[in-house]
């Protein structure tokens, strides 16, 4: 699937191979370990990982062990943002200069129960990265819908395809005016890490969106994980960008796709997905045209 | 400033480090094995890179070599080999 | 250098909070309690005082922040009343679980429905099983005084566990009394620099609160009851000290007035056992041998020092500012058990709630309560042991 550009690539720091050690306890295929692989890429064991009740809580491992090699806080579902706050004003307090503090949660610990103390943190411009992956609904309790599943989806709890749009959670913290807003996608991964370089290098709140498929709870098979991925950016459903200082910039494997007619059918997404298996003609319609609004948005912020 | 200063008493801490295998062997959980012909590998990392289990090492020299003590076999490295270099095969198979 | 100045209970807390130097404060407005952390607020931006405020959208996120703080090393520091105790109930275990020393402050409020913003004992003893360390004050001397010693006993490497100070909003937390301040560099001598058990600050990777098997959990668990334990020893020992260094010692867990030869104890906790006080006072003087027992923690419960004043006695009545619907008061229910630990043979008990909701009990009041429960018995009209819930209106 990678395409001749990205075979040129260089592999990301090989320092930074061990930052996420084998035999955790993932689903195969789950995108989760990917993204963690490019943040210790980044960070090294130089990251303080906030995390609330999500699937990763349960992915690095029992005690007395865990699968990263950085220092993680596990913490209740709502209060991801907050603790997170509390670690870096502490480590400020302390001169502690040279470690990251990382608020990392799902999709419901982010768009849904953690949106107030993300909002908190978010307007009080704290001084840490919120790394909000987004598996589009509750997987960790087994697949029941959240604010950020997509139209159409079906989960335990919309049997029937879900009725509502996702909720775009980068849109919301781009009007918090905080100094960093970027999207990403598992698929992506030098793209994921040139963006926490940017991140890095930026002081106050910094949001990162990414995208990440989920085997077992999309319906498809764990190969295809990255399949899926990037399918989501090639079809102009899932757009990559950065917001910097009051401007957007659409990201690189995002920009072709501006163009409606270089994009991938919706189709070719769905068809991959068991949850998507219901989705009737008027919903893909809609679907459809949610794309467009979300281009239309992304173009408009987009023009200086 | 602050000092770290054990517990009188010895309590047991709900405090983890990194260990690898944390959830066991996970090798164990594979039905299909990943197996890499290495003569047709460019050596361009897409593998090692989105491998979920962090199990896979592309060198110059050897190509990619896969840790099969904790390769779930999920068949990510197949999809996003671009030469077509690994393909899946039964577990216990031929 | 030591000054004498008034304040109320809330500005008594702060100013102990001042010297303690808490590297972060996050806190969450709700009245009562709100008037510590505004004067905590100006300190800051005055130059005072030196600590980081973050200034949380809500309560839960305002112990959220804390925890954070304390696993990262520093000391830290919060109040609330009420709801916003409720609020963060979630988080009040997840700090002592955690092991983490921090001082919250609870300014007590009557937990709602309806609004009622006046005081009883509701909102700090609905926290009696998440493992912390609880003291309640009488006056806002002791509210200062109790006040900074959390941090030392909470920071104890005998104890480890996060301390929470009550004292009742308006009767102390907006009434000014003279409240002594010790000097600022005596203080900074016995406090001494922060202790904990692990500081998640990247220094080395460590994993707070992962996924634990049965066993394991089970164990964690143990150790804070153990170190509930502990803390007995070491808040006799801070109290002991506190009095050698700065003048003021209170009796440790409990306080006690005129139990030596008391053949009968009336037992209460916070700001209203001073009324308890006057009218034991006067029954005294009119040959009745009563004396009163303070609860001054909550958790610990004090049984041992309980036992070693009631041990012998012929009747103990103990008032209850909160009530645990279906049930009884709550600290004569852990009195009861506790007792029942030591002798088959109990005195004549009686359990009296009152004061719920803020309502007024007077001096007055425990007075007549008091008499008729020690008359009852000399009259040997008393055949059983009681419980009632007095409805004061005078």
């Amino acid at each position: 699937m990678a395409t001749s550009l990205e075979r040129r690539r260089l592999p990301l720091p090989h320092d930074a191979r061990e930052g996420v050690l084998p035999g955790d306890a993932a689903c195969p295929g789950c995108p989760i370990p990917m993204a963690l692989k490019v943040i210790s890429a980044v960070f090294g064991e130089k990251a303080i990982l906030v995390i609330p009740a999500c699937c990763t809580s349960v992915i690095v491992g029992t005690y007395p062990g865990q699968s990263i090699k950085a220092s993680i806080v596990h913490v209740p579902f709502a209060s991801a943002a907050a603790v997170a706050s509390g670690i870096s004003q502490a480590l400020k307090a302390r001169g502690v200069s040279d470690v990251h503090v990382i608020a990392w949660a799902g999709d419901g610990g982010t768009a849904d129960i953690g949106m107030a103390s993300l909002s908190g943190a978010a307007e009080r411009n704290e001084d840490f990265i919120y790394i909000m992956y987004d598996n589009e609904a509750y997987m960790n309790t087994g697949i029941q819908r959240s604010s950020a599943t997509p139209k159409g989806a079906w989960t335990t709890t919309t049997p029937t395809g879900k009725v509502e749009n996702k909720k775009d959670v980068a849109r919301i913290l781009i009007a918090h005016g905080v100094p960093y807003v970027a999207t990403a996608s598992v698929g992506y991964p030098h793209d994921l890490y040139s963006k926490l370089q940017r991140a890095r290098n930026t002081r106050g709140f910094r949001f990162i969106h990414i995208h990440a498929p989920c085997p077992p709870g999309w319906r498809f098979d764990p190969q295809y994980t990255v399949r899926v991925a990037k399918l989501a950016v090639e079809t102009g459903l899932w757009i990559l960008y950065e917001y910097v200082d009051g401007k957007l910039v659409i990201s690189g494997p995002s920009r072709p796709f501006q163009d409606p007619s270089r994009r991938k059918p919706i189709e070719e997404y769905l068809k991959y997905q068991g949850r998507f298996k219901g989705v009737t003609s008027d919903v893909l319609s809609e679907v459809r045209k949610y794309v467009d609004e979300n281009w239309k948005w992304v173009l408009k912020m987009a023009t200086p | 400033m602050v000092k770290v200063v054990k517990p009188v008493g010895g309590a047991k801490l709900p405090v983890s480090k990194p260990i690898v295998g944390v959830a066991g062997r996970t090798g164990l959980w594979r039905n299909m094995k990943p197996v890499v012909n290495n003569e047709k590998c460019t050596r361009c990392y897409q593998c090692e890179i989105y491998c979920p289990v962090n199990v896979i090492r592309v060198e110059p020299e050897t190509g990619a070599v896969i840790n099969y003590d904790y390769c779930k076999g999920c068949g990510v490295c197949v999809d996003v080999c671009p030469t077509h270099a690994i393909v899946m095969i039964p577990e216990g198979g031929v | 250098m030591v000054l004498k100045i008034a304040l109320t209970g809330n500005h008594a807390i702060s100013y102990a909070v001042k010297l303690a130097k808490p590297e972060v404060i996050a806190a969450y407005p709700i009245t009562p309690q709100t008037t510590i952390v505004e004067k905590l607020a100006e300190m800051i931006e005055s130059g005072e005082l030196k600590s980081r405020m973050i200034r949380v959208e809500s309560e839960h996120s305002a112990l959220a922040a804390c925890f954070g703080a304390a696993v990262a090393g520093a000391r830290a520091f919060t109040a609330t009343s009420s709801q916003g105790l409720l609020y963060m109930h979630e988080f009040v275990h997840w700090v002592s679980r955690a092991r983490a020393p921090l001082v919250m402050a609870i300014v007590s409020r009557t937990i709602n429905t309806p609004w009622n913003i006046w005081p009883d004992h509701s909102d700090f003893v609905d926290q009696r099983d998440a493992g912390w360390v609880m003291a309640y004050a009488m006056d806002n001397q002791e509210a200062f005084d109790l006040t900074l010693q959390a941090f030392k006993i909470g920071e104890d490497p005998r104890v480890y566990l996060p301390v929470m100070l009550g004292i009742e909003g308006f009767i102390l937390g907006h009434t000014t009394m003279p409240v002594e301040i010790p000097d600022e560099d005596l203080v900074d001598q016995w406090l001494g620099e922060r202790r904990q058990p692990y500081v998640i600050d990247g220094s080395e990777p460590l994993g707070l609160g992962g996924l634990t098997f049965p066993e394991d959990t089970e164990d964690m668990f143990y150790a804070i009851q153990e170190a509930q334990e502990s803390a007995k020893k070491v808040v006799r020992e801070v109290d002991e000290e506190y009095g050698r260094i700065f003048g003021r010692s209170y009796g440790g867990l409990i306080s006690c007035y005129w139990c030596s030869d008391a053949k009968y104890i009336a037992m209460a906790m916070g700001a209203w056992s001073g009324d308890l006080i006057e009218a034991v006072e006067k029954l005294r003087g009119e040959g009745y041998p009563v004396g009163v027992l303070r609860v001054r923690f909550y958790r610990p419960f004090p049984i041992e020092d309980i036992w070693s004043v009631v041990r012998g006695v012929k009747g103990i009545i103990v008032f209850d500012r909160a009530i645990s619907f279906g049930a009884w008061g709550p600290i004569y229910t852990d009195l009861a058990a506790g007792l029942s630990l030591y002798t088959s043979n109990l005195p004549y008990m009686a359990n009296i709630v009152a004061g719920i909701a803020g309502v007024n009990v007077t001096s007055d009041d425990f007075y007549g309560i008091v008499k008729s429960f020690i008359d009852s018995i000399e009259e040997g009209r008393l055949t059983r042991n009681y419980f009632a819930w007095v409805k004061v209106r005078r």
